[in-house]
C-alpha cells in the first residue's frame, strides 16, 4: 500500500471512530457520567504503544532513551490508574442494585467506611 | 510478529474497548466493561512487546513498574471525594506521554532529509502541541482541586492578549515544523510554549467551571493520542483517541448547555471581571441573613411531608455522603418523602455528585435531574442545601448583571423553606453573590457539612 493510500485509509478510520464514539457515548446516562470520564481516561492510556515502541527500539541516543523511559512511566500509570479507579467507581454502582431488587443474596448495604 | 497478525489483534483491542464503552451505558454491565477495556489494554501491550522493531525490554518493564505501580496506589488511596483531581492527574500523564512520544519520533526521523512527510510532520506537531496543553493544564486543574492553588479565577491584566500571543508562537513554531522545518529547538520551543499556554489556559477558570474545562482536557488528550496514531501509523491509537475525543467533546458541550454558557465563554469569558462589577452591587443590596441551629432545623425536616436535599461541591469537600445518607433514611422511617436534586454541574466534574451518592448507596429512585426536580420544589416542604451556591443562584434567573444570569437552575427558592448548610458567608468558589442566602425563607445553618448533618441525626434522633 503507497503512503497516500494508508493515509487516506487511517482518516477513513478516524472519521469513522468519531461517529461511532458519539453514537455510543450519547447513550450513556448522566448518573454515569464520571465513570465514562474516568473510562475514557483509561482508554487514551493506550498512547503506551507508542511509548513502547520507542523505549523497545534498537540502537537509540540517550535523548531518546530518556523520553521514552519517561513516556513508559506516564502512560502505565494512565492505564492502570485509569482502570483501577473507573472500577473503583463503577464498583459502588454496582453495589447499590439490591436496594432496587431485594431478592438478592447481597442484599445487605456495606459497611460504613 | 507480522505486522498483519499485530493488526488483527489490534482490532481485537479495538473491539473490546467499543464494548466497554456500550456497556458504561449500563450499570449493572458497566464494571464488567471496564474489565473487558483492561483486558483489551493488556493484549494490545503484549502484542506490543512481541513486535519485532522492539528489541529491548528491562527498561519498558522497569518504566512499567514505577508507572504502573504509582497508578495502582494512587488509584486505590484516593478518597472518592478526592475523584476529580485524580481524573484530571491520570488525564494529564497521557497527553503528557503523547507529547514525549512525539518528540522522539521528531527527534529520530527529521534528521534525515525527505524523511518526515507531510502528514507524519503534522501529526507529530499536533499531538506534541495538543499533548502538552493537557499535560500541563490537568496538571493545573489538579492543583486547583486539590487546593493547592487558589479554586478561584486568577486573573491579570492583558491575560487574553498574552495567552494569545503563547498559543501564536506555539503554532507557530509547529507549522514550520509542518512545513519541514527539522530543526530540534522547533520542537522544544513548540512543547514549552505548549504547556506554558496549558497552565495560563486553565489558570483563570474558576472551580465551578471546572467540569467543563476536564471535559475539555479529556477531550484534547484523546485527540494527542490520535494523532500520535497517525505519526506511528498505528489504527488502535488513532480509532481510541478518536473515541476519547468524541467522548470528551460531548461532555464538554453538555456541560456548557447545563451552564447555558458557550464553551468560548467558560474559556476566556472574563468571569472574575464581571462579577466584581454590576453583579455585585445588584444583589447585596441589604437584607438580612438568618441562622439557625440544629435543634430548629430538625424540627422543620422532622415534621415536614417533602424534603430534598440539593448537594453540591461543599459535600465533597465536607466528605458528608455518607452522614447524608444516614440522616435521609432516618427522616424516611419518619414518614418523610426524600429525594436528592442534582444539577448538572453541581461538582467538579461531569456526574460528580451521582458518583458520591453512589458511594453512600443512595437508591437510585431518589436521584433527580433538574428538569425533573424543578417541578417538584413547589410542593417541597423543606429543601437543605448541602454545600451548593451557584446552582441555586435566583440570579442566574432575575439578575441580568450576574454572570451566570440564564443558567438554567434549581429553583428551591420555590419551596416552603429553605436550610443552607455553609461553612461561612463567604461567596462560592465563583466569587458570587447568592441573594438565596437573603431570602426571608432561607435559614443558614453554618458549620462543617458533615458536623452540621451529624448534629441533625443526632436532634431527629431524639424528637
Amino acid at each position: 500500500m503507497s503512503h497516500g493510500q494508508l493515509l487516506v485509509f487511517e482518516l477513513t478510520i478516524l472519521v469513522l471512530a468519531i461517529f461511532l464514539g458519539f453514537e455510543v457515548i450519547s447513550k450513556v446516562p448522566t448518573l454515569l457520567h464520571t465513570p465514562l470520564m474516568s473510562g475514557t481516561n483509561a482508554i487514551h492510556g493506550i498512547v503506551i504503544v507508542g511509548a513502547i515502541l520507542v523505549m523497545g527500539a534498537g540502537g537509540k541516543d540517550t535523548l531518546t532513551w530518556v523520553i521514552g523511559f519517561l513516556a513508559v512511566i506516564l502512560a502505565s500509570a494512565n492505564v492502570v490508574g485509569g482502570f483501577v479507579v473507573t472500577d473503583r467507581m463503577l464498583e459502588m454502582f454496582k453495589r447499590r442494585r439490591p436496594e432496587r431488587a431485594p431478592a438478592d443474596t447481597d442484599g445487605k448495604p456495606p459497611p460504613e467506611q | 510478529m507480522s505486522r498483519t497478525t499485530s493488526d488483527l489483534l489490534y482490532l481485537v483491542t479495538i473491539v473490546t474497548f467499543i464494548v466497554a464503552l456500550r456497556f458504561l451505558s449500563r450499570p449493572d454491565k458497566a464494571r464488567l466493561g471496564n474489565w473487558i477495556g483492561a483486558a483489551g489494554m493488556l493484549l494490545a501491550i503484549g502484542v506490543t512487546l512481541a513486535k519485532s522493531e522492539v528489541v529491548s525490554y528491562l527498561w519498558i518493564f522497569v518504566g512499567m513498574g514505577i508507572g504502573g505501580g504509582f497508578g495502582a496506589v494512587a488509584a486505590r488511596r484516593v478518597k472518592m471525594t478526592a475523584m476529580p483531581q485524580m481524573v484530571a492527574l491520570f488525564n494529564g500523564v497521557g497527553g503528557g506521554a503523547a507529547a514525549l512520544i512525539s518528540w522522539a519520533e521528531f527527534h529520530n526521523r527529521a534528521p534525515a532529509p525527505g524523511n518526515l512527510k507531510l502528514d507524519i510532520s503534522l501529526a507529530i506537531m499536533l499531538s506534541a502541541l495538543i499533548g502538552s496543553i493537557s499535560f500541563a493544564g490537568s496538571l493545573v486543574a489538579f492543583a486547583k482541586l486539590q487546593e493547592l492553588v487558589r479554586g478561584r479565577p486568577i486573573t491579570y491584566p492583558g491575560q487574553q492578549l498574552g495567552n494569545g500571543l503563547v498559543f501564536g508562537i506555539a503554532v507557530a513554531a509547529g507549522i514550520t515544523i509542518a512545513a519541514g522545518g527539522e530543526e530540534q529547538w522547533l520542537m522544544w520551543a513548540l512543547l514549552a510554549l505548549g504547556s506554558l499556554f496549558g497552565v495560563l489556559f486553565v489558570l483563570p477558570i474558576g472551580g465551578a467551571d471546572m467540569p467543563v474545562v476536564i471535559s475539555l482536557l479529556n477531550a484534547f488528550t484523546g485527540i494527542a493520542a490520535a494523532a500520535t496514531g497517525f505519526e506511528l501509523e498505528n489504527n488502535v491509537l488513532i480509532v481510541s483517541g478518536a473515541l476519547v475525543g468524541a467522548s470528551g467533546t460531548l461532555l464538554t458541550v453538555l456541560m456548557g448547555r447545563a451552564m447555558n454558557r458557550s464553551i468560548t465563554n467558560v474559556l476566556f469569558g472574563a468571569f472574575g471581571q464581571v462579577s466584581a462589577g454590576t453583579a455585585a452591587a445588584a444583589s447585596s443590596d441589604g437584607g438580612t441573613v438568618r441562622s439557625a441551629g440544629a435543634e430548629d432545623v430538625a424540627v422543620m425536616l422532622a415534621y415536614a411531608h417533602k424534603v430534598v436535599f440539593v448537594p453540591g461541591y461543599g459535600l465533597a469537600v465536607a466528605q458528608a455522603q455518607h452522614d447524608v445518607r444516614q440522616l435521609a433514611d432516618l427522616l424516611e422511617e419518619k414518614g418523610v418523602e426524600v429525594s436528592y436534586a442534582i444539577h448538572p454541574v453541581a461538582g467538579r466534574m461531569p456526574g460528580h455528585m451521582n458518583v458520591l451518592l453512589a458511594e453512600a448507596n443512595v437508591p437510585y429512585p431518589q436521584l433527580k435531574e433538574m428538569e425533573e426536580a424543578n417541578p417538584e420544589f413547589g410542593r417541597t416542604d423543606v429543601v437543605l442545601v448541602v454545600g451548593a451556591n451557584d446552582v441555586v443562584n435566583p440570579d442566574a434567573r432575575n439578575n441580568e448583571g450576574s454572570p451566570i444570569y440564564g443558567m438554567p437552575i434549581l429553583n428551591v427558592d420555590q419551596a416552603q423553606a429553605v436550610v443552607v448548610l455553609k461553612r461561612s458567608m463567604n461567596p462560592g468558589f465563583a466569587g458570587i453573590e447568592n441573594p438565596l442566602f437573603f431570602n426571608p425563607k432561607t435559614v443558614m445553618l453554618f458549620g462543617d457539612a458533615k458536623e452540621s448533618i451529624d448534629k441533625l441525626i443526632e436532634d431527629v434522633k431524639g424528637l
